[in-house]
């Protein structure tokens, strides 16, 4: 884990149990910024979807490969970034979960949590391969 | 996780305590209903009082146990709901699929 004034960056291999180890961290890091307990409780749970795609969807759950979670203050957001060594997907294509047809669906909901808890999120490609998902929350009260 | 189970009045009733989360809870939320259903369990009543955190993939498994319960004739009902598992069934729209209870009373009585 390496720490600079505003920033923090972990990497972990492709397994469901660091998942808890990010949310801690992501979670200790937000509330030294002064977000309050709920609102870090569903960044988290973001934060925890966005890692669970990335090892499940991204890299397969192959322990071998990463998954980089990076946390940066840019004005008065807080920017999450996830990213995975897969193939990479077109966000386009999720089906919405809140769809009639899709409503006792057991998966696909994943993405959904991330609009619904963040301010902002953003896929893109990773230089080399793979995702990328920018999660962005407004830290700083509105005047 | 910790999933709990007693019986009270022909309804099993399972309590979940902690995070059902991908990769862990929602596996043993998964095994807990299974072996209710291997046990002869028709009806099954959820105790959401102990959860702290349930993401999609517990909800999901939410969504699956309440489909396989009611393609076996029987009836899978929620009670006792953190506010945060609240808030997060009504935003996924599942709250118009579960019959949800406050008390276990209620929730028990429910099942005629």
């Amino acid at each position: 884990m390496a720490m600079a004034s505003s920033q923090v960056r972990i990497s972990i291999g492709s397994r469901y149990e660091h998942i808890d180890l990010i949310q801690v961290v992501v979670d200790d890091a937000l509330a030294r910024l002064g977000l309050d307990e709920d609102s870090r409780h569903w960044v988290g749970i973001a934060v925890r979807e966005a890692v669970a795609n990335a090892i499940k969807h991204g890299n397969q759950q192959d322990p071998e490969k990463e998954v980089e979670v990076e946390l940066a203050i840019e004005g008065d957001d807080a920017i999450i970034r996830v990213e995975d060594r897969g193939k990479g997907f077109d966000v386009e294509e999720v089906a919405n979960p809140l769809s009639p047809e899709r409503i006792l669906a057991p998966n696909g909901r994943g993405i959904f949590y991330m609009r619904s808890f963040m301010d902002e999120i953003n896929y893109s490609p990773r230089p080399g391969g793979g995702t990328v998902v920018t999660l962005r929350k407004r830290i700083a009260e509105e005047a | 996780m910790k999933i709990e189970a007693r019986h009270e009045h022909g309804v099993t009733i399972l309590e979940p305590k902690g995070k059902i989360t991908i990769g862990v809870g929602d596996v043993a939320l998964r095994e807990a209903v299974h072996e209710a259903l291997e046990a002869g369990a028709r009806n099954i009543l959820i105790n959401l009082g102990g959860v702290t955190t349930i993401d999609s993939s517990g909800i999901g498994e939410l969504v699956s146990a309440f489909t396989t319960v009611t393609n076996r004739g029987g009836k899978l009902k929620l009670y006792n709901l953190p506010s945060k598992v609240e808030d997060i069934l009504q935003i996924t729209q599942l709250w118009q699929v579960f019959e949800i209870f406050e008390k276990e009373q209620e929730a028990l009585d429910s099942f005629g």
